[in-house]
């Protein structure tokens, strides 16, 4: 690594802070993140201690509503939405696409600085004496019965959504307008495809959580009832609103996931992802569908029947495109040569916690088990599994598989599979006995509760601790690499797309001469070499 | 006109980066859609709920100052288009006159909405500060008036960016008339149409309850 | 309680419970199947077409559409037959109940009052008639709340500013729980408390010895006269307004041309916004009561209307 590369590019404060280098951005990204996710999961650490016993005992009822708050703002907005897209993403689409940045470099740069701005008014907000309204703010409460910082974390929120619109912008135009010659549609690793749902959800849905937070903000501070029934107003519209945003955004975490995946099968098991086309097609169709389901959080709410019934029908279509895409990764793997190195285990565990996640949807889309098994941990445990299990895990593989291609380093295969063996046993200990809990009947959101549930709630706390000793193992590991790893190859994977088509570190502007593209991706050979898409 | 500028380096020519920024600017509205549609959709099932209320509300809206505002900012959209026409370093001076009086315009039209703004606070129809309505119809009213004010108050924010847009634009367009100040120049009027095209929905919605009858 | 490892598989106490049980049981065993599918065949996979394991890899599927169509139409088929299931008994489970025995319930940060027609009250208890259809009319004083029964698979929102009826029956007598599954503030979680399931002899037996003052009603007729009602609705009043003997249940023409009919809804926004909806024939007179009568007294003053529309309650 003595040629030179983005990373000796430069080594002043300035260099960093004012870069519009797409990997500079990425790398800023990750490090703000990995300070998000360590706060959110602090709290879920005081969360799950707290419930080891059906007493209160380590906080009061107010200190308990806050940490949960400050969890779900804190890992949704400025860990999940992000992960993927600002890190991997920002990395990864102008060398996969054979480009020498994104379209729009100063907006992607604006994009860190909103982010960070949002993320500091809100843990301004959570430090200064927390929000308790839940992260979902619901109304009445959020706007007039919370004593808490509810108008600033809000405000938090909103800045850190223009952050997301930008990077969503930037994407799209970037994979309509930057791909290499040659580099068509139809050629397009799925990690790119993905990417482009995931934006075309960013750019459509987050301005209407915008407007919504500014409508709780009006009525918190003004005092006029937009939800306020006293005079007329409808709390559910305000649920409508919320959610109208908030389902297509659980699609922004995960597909970006489902992108990673692709990569990863094909690369470990040495094969073209099977059904390539309906993959892709899959991908579209989920940020589709994905907009018409937000009802499903509202069936016992008070909505119509006529409503319930359209949302359910509905939230089962949209199961059909991610079944697809299940049944393909495990096709892809039929007659494969497959490896087991860590990357590919995060992918393996991707699939089967995936699954089990988007099956327990199925049981919540279900109208007269939602019934029963809505506002309890069946919904917390269906959540974690597909944003921890699903989201979670994809962003750890990825950020295995490239990362020696952002670092130029290799990292202790042995404890990187540990670590991925780990977190998966950790995981389901942590969560699958919460779908018990649900089923059982335990409300989510409760500080304190009956004893009988104590048993589940202890299992699941002991699995907390191995998973976050896990999750922080690779803290250490890749950390240590950084200095300490072998030097890594431009390609250690073998593998065809255009990102390992050029040093590892990349150079500053990514390649010496544009790529032109002349095969699909994931092709390999039949003795499993990798075909570059560009030779 | 010999385009000699230089271009970021992810771009392949001139015209592909004006392209792409013009691509940009269409994603861009298309977010903004959503921003208001989110805001009119909140409205529009509010007037559903409270008919007569609405109607009774819109009809304290002032309709002359509303109607102005929306010739106002139709003929600054005509003057805009013209000056993307007149963009050129022959015709440099007429863009930038052109720009001027859409500039102004959008000013009058701040204004005027300042004025409107002032008129119902005298009339005690801002929630929250100062709001008094019949009370046969006094909740639906104040729904009415907060989707006003914030509506508005929004839009005007959009008109405010806009008018600091054309304002740079016609700095740029007397310095410098290259292409890619007139790619920038094309986006921002596609940006300032819209937030025209905006207006044209929230008059219809605001100024127009009730008055039919 | 005593400590259940499996309380889960206990059956539901409701008649629909059963049918969410065996929904709950089809849906666990189609996951249970497409999961065990889904691993055996990675496992399967995984191990025959390791990299170390010379096996053969000729002849891959080509053409990958034949399997896509089959998995696609397959998943489909398989989530219709869910959906149609799970509708079917949430239709059930929300039929709007005839007007049998009502209990009236009122959410308030952080407690649930109970309200038997008789004049029985109760705080974080209801007792009820085992196999009797009960009628809950449920409101919330402030926040929304959701009133949830989990051995009857049931809960339902209370949403401030409505009115929501839910039909609730227990099949066997017993405690069982009730949770707040709404977050709703502080003491969310220590808004709990318990539905009694009697047999008839004994519930009856219980509601003689709760020795009310009076009944709901009669409280309503109480509170018709202190808040002034009676001063314009009652006989012999000079203002024009509406005779409320008979109103309820019946059809109301309204100012605009429209019908409604009096129900609780109407009762409730008549008394809170009174101006919208304007009975024909009548000038919007009558002053507005939001903010100065509660949930509380709403519910006997509609049932006290109620008990003078010639209707049992």
């Amino acid at each position: 690594m003595n040629e030179d590369n983005y990373l000796n590019a430069g080594y002043s404060l300035r260099s960093w802070f004012f870069t519009t280098d797409h990997k500079r951005i990425a790398i800023l990204y990750f490090a703000s993140l990995i300070v998000f996710f360590l706060i959110g999961g602090a709290a879920a650490t005081a969360i799950r201690i707290e419930l080891v016993t059906p007493q209160a005992d380590l906080v009061s009822s107010d200190m308990y509503n806050r940490l949960f708050t400050m969890h779900g703002i804190i890992m949704v907005w400025f860990f999940l939405i992000p992960s993927i897209p600002n890190t991997l993403g920002n990395f990864i689409v102008p060398l996969m696409i054979g480009a020498r940045d994104l379209a729009f470099p100063r907006l992607n740069l604006l994009s860190w600085y909103l982010f960070m701005l949002g993320g500091g008014v809100t843990l301004f907000a959570i430090f200064a004496g927390g929000v308790d309204t839940g992260w979902t703010f619901y109304t009445p409460f959020s706007t007039l019965y919370s004593n808490s910082y509810v108008a600033v974390a809000v405000t938090g929120v909103f800045i850190a959504g223009f952050s997301s619109i930008l990077t969503g912008l930037n994407f799209i135009v970037t994979i309509h307008r930057l791909r290499a010659p040659g580099l068509t549609w139809y050629r397009l690793p799925l990690f790119l495809w993905s990417l482009y749902a995931t934006s075309v959800i960013l750019v459509l849905a987050t301005p209407v959580l915008a407007m919504t937070l500014v409508l709780i903000v009006v009525e918190r501070v003004l005092g006029v009832g937009i939800f306020d029934p006293k005079i007329g107003g409808d709390p559910l519209l305000f649920q409508h609103l919320f959610w109208f945003y908030s389902h297509p955004a659980v699609y922004i975490m995960i597909l970006p996931g489902m992108g990673v995946i692709n990569e990863l099968i094909s690369c470990f098991s040495r094969k073209q992802v099977f059904g390539y086309k309906f993959v892709a097609w899959a991908s579209l169709a989920i940020a589709a569908l994905g907009f018409l389901v937000w009802g499903h959080h509202m069936f016992v709410s008070g909505q119509s029947l006529l409503a319930s019934l359209v949302f359910s029908f509905m939230s089962f279509m949209v199961a059909v495109p991610s079944a697809i895409k299940v049944f393909n990764w495990t096709a892809t793997l039929h007659k494969g040569s497959i490896r087991f190195d860590a990357p590919m285990l995060y992918a393996l565990g991707f699939i089967g916690l995936f699954t089990i996640g988007g099956l327990t949807g199925l049981f919540l889309a279900c109208l007269a088990y939602d019934v029963h098994a809505t506002d309890t941990y069946f919904v917390v445990a269906h959540f974690h599994y597909i944003m921890v299990g699903g989201m979670v895990t994809a962003y750890f593989g990825g950020l295995h598989y490239w990362w020696p291609k952002i670092t130029g380093r290799l990292y202790s295969e042995y404890w990187a599979r540990t670590a991925a063996v780990l977190i998966f046993f950790g995981f389901n200990l942590t969560f699958f006995p919460q779908f018990i809990l649900g089923a059982e009947g335990m409300p989510r959101r409760y500080h304190v509760y009956p004893p009988e549930f104590q048993v589940w709630n202890v299992l699941s706390s002991g699995g907390a601790v191995i998973l976050a000793i896990a999750y922080l193992m690779p803290l250490v590991y890749l950390g240590y690499s950084l200095f300490f790893g072998r030097r890594a190859p431009a390609n250690p994977w073998d593998a065809p797309g255009l990102e390992w088509q050029t040093p590892s570190p990349p150079p500053e502007y990514n390649f010496d001469t544009q790529p032109v593209v002349t095969r699909p991706p994931y092709q390999y050979s039949p003795d499993f070499a990798a075909e570059p898409q560009n030779a | 006109m010999p385009d000699v500028e230089a271009f970021a380096p992810q771009y392949a020519s001139i015209r592909h980066r004006d392209e792409t920024a013009e691509l940009g600017m269409w994603v861009f509205i298309a977010t903004e859609v959503l921003l208001f549609g989110g805001l009119m959709l909140g409205y529009i099932v509010y007037r559903h709920a409270y008919p007569t209320a609405f109607a009774a509300a819109g009809r304290h809206t002032d309709i002359v100052i509303g109607t102005a505002n929306t010739a106002i900012l139709l003929t600054s959209s005509f003057l805009v288009a013209c000056a993307v026409d007149a963009f050129a370093a022959e015709t440099r001076k007429i863009c930038i006159t052109l720009l001027s009086g859409a500039i102004l315009l959008g000013l009058i039209f701040i204004v005027l909405k300042g004025i409107e703004y002032s008129d119902e606070y005298r009339e005690h129809l801002v929630p929250g500060i100062n709001f008094s309505f019949e009370p046969a119809n006094a909740d639906g009213a104040q729904l009415f008036f907060v989707f006003y004010f914030v509506a508005t108050s929004v839009h005007a924010v959009h008109m405010l960016v806009g008018i600091g847009l054309l304002a740079v634009l016609a700095r740029l367009t007397y310095r410098s008339p290259d292409s890619r100040h007139r790619a920038a120049l094309h986006s921002a009027a596609l940006y300032w149409h819209f937030v025209d095209v905006v207006w044209i929905f929230l008059f219809a919605l605001i100024y127009l309850p009730g008055r039919s009858t | 309680m005593r400590h259940e490892w499996t309380s889960f598989w206990h059956s539901g106490v409701s008649p629909h419970g059963r049918d969410v049980d065996m929904l709950f049981g089809g849906l666990l065993l189609a996951s249970a199947l497409v999961l065990g599918l889904l691993f055996f065949l990675l496992t399967l996979f995984c191990i025959r077409y390791r990299v170390s394991n010379a096996v053969d890899r000729d002849h891959r599927i080509r053409k990958s559409w034949h399997w896509e169509v089959t998995w696609t139409a397959a998943s489909l088929l398989g989530f219709l037959a869910l959906f149609v299931w799970g509708a079917s008994i949430y239709l059930d489970i929300f039929r709007t109940p005839p007007d049998e025995l009502s209990v009236f319930v009122v959410a308030k940060q952080w407690m649930w009052k109970v309200q038997h027609t008789g004049g029985q009250s109760e705080i974080n208890a209801l007792h009820i008639p085992v196999n009797r259809p009960i009628r809950l009319v449920m409101a919330s004083q402030d926040v929304i709340h959701s009133f949830f029964i989990p051995a009857l698979r049931l809960k339902h929102d209370v949403v401030p500013g409505r009115y929501q009826d839910l039909e609730i029956t227990a099949e066997r007598s017993g405690h069982y729980h009730l949770f707040c599954a709404e977050y709703c503030g502080t003491e969310h979680s220590g808004m709990t408390g318990e539905i009694v399931a009697m047999e008839a002899a004994d519930y009856a037996g219980w509601l003689a010895q709760q020795s009310p003052s009076a009944s709901l009603a009669q409280e309503g007729g109480a509170l018709f006269r202190e808040l002034g009602c009676s001063g314009c609705h009652g006989t012999g009043s000079k203002v024009h307004a509406p005779a409320l003997e008979g109103l309820y249940g019946n059809p109301v023409p309204l100012s605009d041309g429209s019908m409604v009919t009096a129900d609780d809804k109407y009762i409730r926004d008549s008394i809170l916004l009174p101006r919208s909806q304007i009975a024909a024939g009548y000038e919007p007179l009558m002053p507005s009561f939001e903010g100065k009568v509660s949930e509380d007294q709403l519910l006997r003053l509609v049932a006290y209307i109620k008990s003078i529309g010639g209707h049992r309650s």
